[in-house]
């Protein structure tokens, strides 16, 4: 399965079980989406559980607040994580907070699920990752798979949480993995050993990095796409990385980092957002704070430039392997 | 870009800011505004086609007139039991609402927003609706939970944020909730609510229930996204919701034409939706009710929502922290031309013969006993101002369902600060 396939096994896998579940966004009923992640939830489900919604993100998302209200659970795509702006004061001052502002009294269970990340040739409103301006919200849970298997088992315990989840879907994956070097052939899941999804239901806990090579040299802290391009950067250096797929950027598993990261004593950062005030900045901090007197080198950031997205110029843009290996000369040299 | 250039054979473009009639200082007079006779306007059947109600978000549905009787087809010919129900709770509001004005001004608590003018609106709708109704509130409906009984103790402890507040102290005096009453949480950003309250009825009607929602908005607030979006959605889903737009002419100081009332009223908002609008004279307890029961029955037969403008006057400032003196005149809401909701009812009740000066004078005064008893009561619990950090713990509940390490960190570093 691709990502594709597994994220929609996992919708109709959750709404076969518990039919308080309901699917819309924009194209996201008839259609299936643009991405087809939602393709025949509407011919399996019914219009009722699964709709095509008005180009109004902020209205997508303040109704499913008065659905979870109600006690559905609305899972709701934004089409573009680009888009997530307009709808930004419904789920950062509605559904973060209802659950602290009224004691538990009402709480909200959903998922906002979007695509997100460049390498697309998508411009600067179709390539954007904005984690961090949700990490930064009390009250939101904030996943990005990197796999097919991970995507399907985190969209399940994402939709089964009692708390709302943000789902950023690294879209540049969603057919085959990426190593970041866009003049190569594509990729296909198909023969990759974490695109063999299990039927039915399984979960990946929230929380939970995942190792996804072990190693002594170095940690790399990665998610989403930048999983696969570090991977290929760090084989391309022949270098014994251990690399985390962190999964999950709150809750962080701050546990793994901290293993890992005594273990190494170096640590490497690679996300696709800008730079300043990225999530890379608190990975940083929390490195620095817990394992300063375990660090052989300064902790070191890849990270998208601190400029809108370009198209023209998307592969200076984007955090190829060697721009990788360069922040990892930095970090091995000392 | 300015242009040096002048350009003679061309008229210098102007931008149009709307200005109230009446600033400080002058004597305002609403002999202007059209108060149609009560009793004119049609009232169409609850299942109408949309377009039928096209005149009356242009017109003034009235029932009360200057005779203190209820005339025309849209008198909903209540019992005088529930007359006098919502005259007892509009009464009450307005005792609750100068008690605990007082006791804001006393330093009691931090904020306070009276609906003086207004008390009709809420009380009327909530008599209107079923009790297993929701309504998604906005800030000048404390009427909704007093009509529903809430306790006014609980009212209060949430107002000085004490031991009693089942919110834990987390939102601003007078932003109340309660699941149990049908009260959705207020939000300090305006407009919030409005799509939400559409949210909860699409999925009353994904579920096949038979409850409907009603959604409340001030006038200043339909400028916001979220109204626009929560009528797109009303009308494209055709969801069973009543949206209310309390045109009480003021936003803080500005001025309801701010928000674009010069160019067209609230109500016809509704016609470019497709939606039923009806405009209502929000003073007029039997208008209110009335108007709300037709929408009520439109949504709940699977006829469409409906967006209603409760046409008001905000008789207060804003809140505690307003002064009105500074944008507009003192006597402006005595000039109003649709007069005190609370006067206009008990005259109306008057008229019917079924009560006088005694018995008025003798509900107020057990009124504010009651009030007072409650306040006493609340006050038990402590107020916002002796307030200390006991239980400080709690700040670091909820956030989310299970604690996650870093508020739990976070937690414990806060219980050792001051050690």
């Amino acid at each position: 399965m691709n990502m594709i396939q597994a994220l929609n096994d996992a919708h109709k896998v959750a709404m076969r079980a518990d039919e308080d579940i309901v699917v819309f966004g924009e194209d996201a009923g008839y259609f299936g989406g643009v991405f087809r992640v939602t393709e025949g939830l509407q011919q399996e489900f019914g219009k009722q559980r699964a709709f095509d919604a008005p180009i109004s993100e902020n209205g997508i998302a303040a109704t499913a607040v008065g659905m979870a209200a109600y006690g559905l659970k609305p899972v709701i795509e934004i089409q573009f994580a680009d888009y997530i702006y307009p709808a930004y004061d419904q789920i950062v001052s509605e559904v973060a907070k209802m659950r602290y502002r009224t004691a538990g009294e009402w709480t909200m269970p959903m998922v906002i699920r979007s695509p997100y990340g460049g390498g697309i040739y998508g411009g600067q409103t179709h390539s954007q990752s904005p984690e961090s301006l949700f990490t930064h919200i009390a009250g939101l849970k904030v996943v990005v798979p990197s796999t097919p298997y991970d995507a399907k088992g985190l969209l399940l315990a994402a939709i089964e949480d009692p708390d709302p989840v943000i789902f950023f879907e690294p879209k540049r994956i969603y057919n085959g993995p990426f190593g970041g070097h866009h003049d190569q052939p594509v990729e296909a899941w198909a023969k990759r050993p974490e695109a063999e999804v299990p039927e039915g239901h399984y979960t990946v806990p929230l929380g939970k990095a995942n190792v996804v090579r072990e190693g002594e040299a170095l940690t790399v802290l990665a998610y989403g796409t930048m999983v696969h391009v570090a991977k290929t950067a760090m084989e391309e250096a022949g270098i014994d990385a251990e690399i985390l797929d962190l999964r999950t950027l709150v809750p962080l598993d701050i546990e793994a980092i901290e293993a890992s990261v005594k273990k190494t004593g170096r640590c490497l950062i690679v996300h696709e957002a800008p730079r300043t005030s990225g999530f890379g900045a608190e990975l940083s901090a929390l490195v620095t704070e817990r394992c300063f007197y375990h660090l052989e080198a300064p902790v070191e950031r890849v990270t998208g430039w601190d400029t809108p997205y370009p198209h023209s110029y998307e592969w200076t843009y984007f955090p190829g392997p060697a721009r990788i290996k360069k922040a990892l000369e930095k970090v091995m040299a000392q | 870009m300015a242009r040096d250039e002048k350009r003679p054979n061309r008229p210098a473009l102007k931008l149009h800011v709307p200005e109230p009639p009446y600033r400080p200082g002058d004597t305002p007079d609403y002999s202007n505004i059209e108060v149609p006779a009560a009793g004119e306007a049609p009232r169409p059947d609850s299942a109408c086609d949309d377009k039928e109600t096209i005149p009356l978000t242009t017109h003034l549905v009235r029932v009360l007139d200057d005779d203190h009787k209820a005339v025309g087809p849209w008198d909903p010919k209540l019992s005088v039991d529930v007359l006098k129900k919502i005259y007892r709770d509009m009464v009450t509001v307005r005792v609750f609402d100068d008690r605990m004005y007082r006791a804001q001004r006393q330093g009691k608590t931090s904020f306070y927003m009276k609906c003086t003018g207004e008390e009709a609106i809420a009380i009327s709708a909530a008599a209107a609706m079923d009790s297993e109704d929701i309504h998604f509130p906005t800030y000048r409906q404390q009427g909704l939970l007093v009509y529903r009984g809430y306790p006014l103790v609980k009212m209060m402890c949430q107002i000085y944020s004490n031991a009693g507040d089942h919110m834990k102290g987390r939102q601003l005096p007078i932003m109340y909730s309660d699941k149990e009453k049908g009260f959705f949480s207020i939000s300090g950003n305006l407009a919030t609510q409005y799509p939400q309250a559409v949210g909860w009825a699409m999925a009353s009607a994904i579920k096949g229930d038979s409850r409907i929602a009603m959604g409340w908005i001030g006038d200043g607030a339909t400028a916001e996204g979220d109204f626009h979006a929560a009528m797109t959605f009303a009308s494209v889903y055709q969801a069973p919701v009543i949206l209310a737009c309390v045109n009480n002419q003021w936003a803080i100081s500005s001025f309801s034409g701010i928000a674009g009332a010069e160019q067209a009223t609230f109500a016809s908002r509704a016609v470019g939706y497709g939606m039923a609008g009806l405009r209502v004279d929000g003073n007029d307890v039997l208008a209110v009710y009335a108007a709300t029961r037709w929408a009520a029955e439109r949504a709940r037969s699977n006829n469409g929502p409906t967006f209603i403008e409760f046409f008001t006057y905000r008789a207060e400032g804003h809140s505690t922290s307003d002064d009105p003196t500074g944008y507009r005149p003192k006597e402006e809401s005595e000039a109003w031309p649709l007069g005190d909701p609370v006067l206009r009812l008990k005259n109306h009740l008057i008229a019917l013969g079924e009560w006088d000066e005694d018995q008025d004078k003798g509900q107020e005064e057990e009124l504010t006993a009651m009030v007072r008893a409650a306040q006493k009561e609340a006050e038990k619990l402590g107020v916002l101002s002796d307030q200390g950090d006991e239980g400080k713990e709690t700040m670091f509940e909820d956030v989310y369902a299970d604690m996650p390490w870093h508020i739990a960190e976070q937690r414990d570093a806060a219980l050792k600060e001051g050690e």
